[in-house]
């Protein structure tokens, strides 16, 4: 079960910068590790993570094994009008997550 | 006379001198893993304690839920975090919080055992930890207790391992100093379970424990067996008065 975290302040004035933060739960295996039987763990990281407020894309992002595990980020947007804020991820095993929160533009 | 000193020494070894001024762990880490202790978006903890939330109110295996006894949001568990680990009377014996959530789980809900550490157990000792958090550590060493407590006093003053080394070399003489690049902490265990960043996970008070004996490269006692409650049990009565800060971020 992906398991995750987004807040954004759900009211905002127009023209206003809001932050939007993401806390995703997820191993991020890097591939190099290895079991205690030798063998590898295949590597399984969230691979690309979009964010969308309504139908625009606001972030796009590519992640490879340099990520921690349970990755957060945080950015900044200028929501144009009130919108879902829709955030949508898939890692190597395929596994899609997705989470949203909704801005009113007032 | 002789025999008399030297028996007086060994009666003063006994009891170590114990860190003052009181310091919890977070003192001892770095700014940066500080803040994000103390932000609870950021702190991945919480993603445990989130997870929690929705076993506590998710069906067991006879369809009790944890909330229908205790209630959904689990305000009825303030406080017990900080009295664990205690010794129970329904099952005789001292238990630590993950112990008591399995036995309640058992009895009450039928369901099969979760292992220690799997993620689940994690989850709902997080939830209900979370719920004590700023509150006092205040454990009982009396009664039934007692002898726990003493065992986890020896085990605390005891050298183990090649190192040769017991924990009140480092965490009462040598706190505040640095071992390599880490900083030596009083070893207070108000943050667990915690997130610590070189595992990349949450982890238990015992598995942290281990990791300590696995450092003076000392036999590990199993997690949940009777050396590492009684430990914790004497742990938490050196922190006796500091704030439970679960689920803390540690490096």
């Amino acid at each position: 079960m992906a398991l995750a975290r987004l807040q954004v302040s759900p009211s905002v004035r127009a023209g206003e910068a809001v932050e939007v933060r993401l806390l995703v739960q997820h191993p991020m295996e890097t591939g190099f590790r290895r079991e205690s039987d030798g063998r590898a763990v295949p590597m399984n990281v969230v691979n690309s993570l979009v964010c969308r407020l309504g139908a625009v894309e606001v972030l796009r992002a590519e992640f490879g094994s340099g990520v921690s595990a349970n990755p957060y980020l945080s950015f900044w947007i200028v929501p144009p009008a009130s919108g879902e804020l829709v955030v949508e991820w898939v890692d190597d095993a395929g596994v899609k997550g997705r989470v949203a929160a909704t801005i009113a533009v007032t | 006379m002789l025999f008399l000193a030297a028996f007086a020494c060994a009666a003063v070894a006994q009891e170590p001198k114990r860190p003052s001024p009181l310091k919890p762990g977070p003192e001892f880490q770095s700014p940066d893993v500080r803040a994000l202790q103390a932000d609870d978006f950021a702190n991945p903890g919480m993603l445990w304690v989130a997870r929690g939330g929705e076993l506590w109110r998710a069906p067991g295996a006879n369809g009790k839920r944890c909330a229908d006894c205790h209630g959904a949001d689990a305000a009825s568990m303030k406080g017990v975090a900080a009295r664990h680990p205690r010794h129970d009377p329904s099952l005789g014996r001292l238990t630590d919080l993950a112990g008591r959530i399995e036995a309640c789980r058992s009895r009450h809900q039928g369901s099969p055992d979760l292992a220690r550490e799997s993620p689940e157990a994690l989850a709902l000792e997080a939830f209900v930890a979370h719920q004590s958090r700023g509150l006092p550590v205040a454990v009982s060493t009396d009664g039934p207790a007692r002898e726990a407590y003493e065992r986890g006093r020896s085990l605390y003053v005891a050298r183990v391992g090649q190192l040769n080394l017991a924990c009140t070399h480092c965490h009462d003489e040598r706190w505040g100093r640095t071992l390599l690049a880490e900083p030596i902490s009083q070893g207070h265990p108000t943050g667990w379970p915690a997130y610590r960043l070189e595992w990349q996970s949450l982890g238990s008070l015992h598995r942290r424990l281990r990791a300590c004996f696995f450092g003076v490269r000392a036999r590990q006692p199993a997690a949940g067996s009777e050396e590492l409650l009684a430990l914790e049990l004497y742990l938490a009565d050196r922190a006796r008065g500091l704030a439970v800060e679960a689920p803390g971020v540690r490096r």
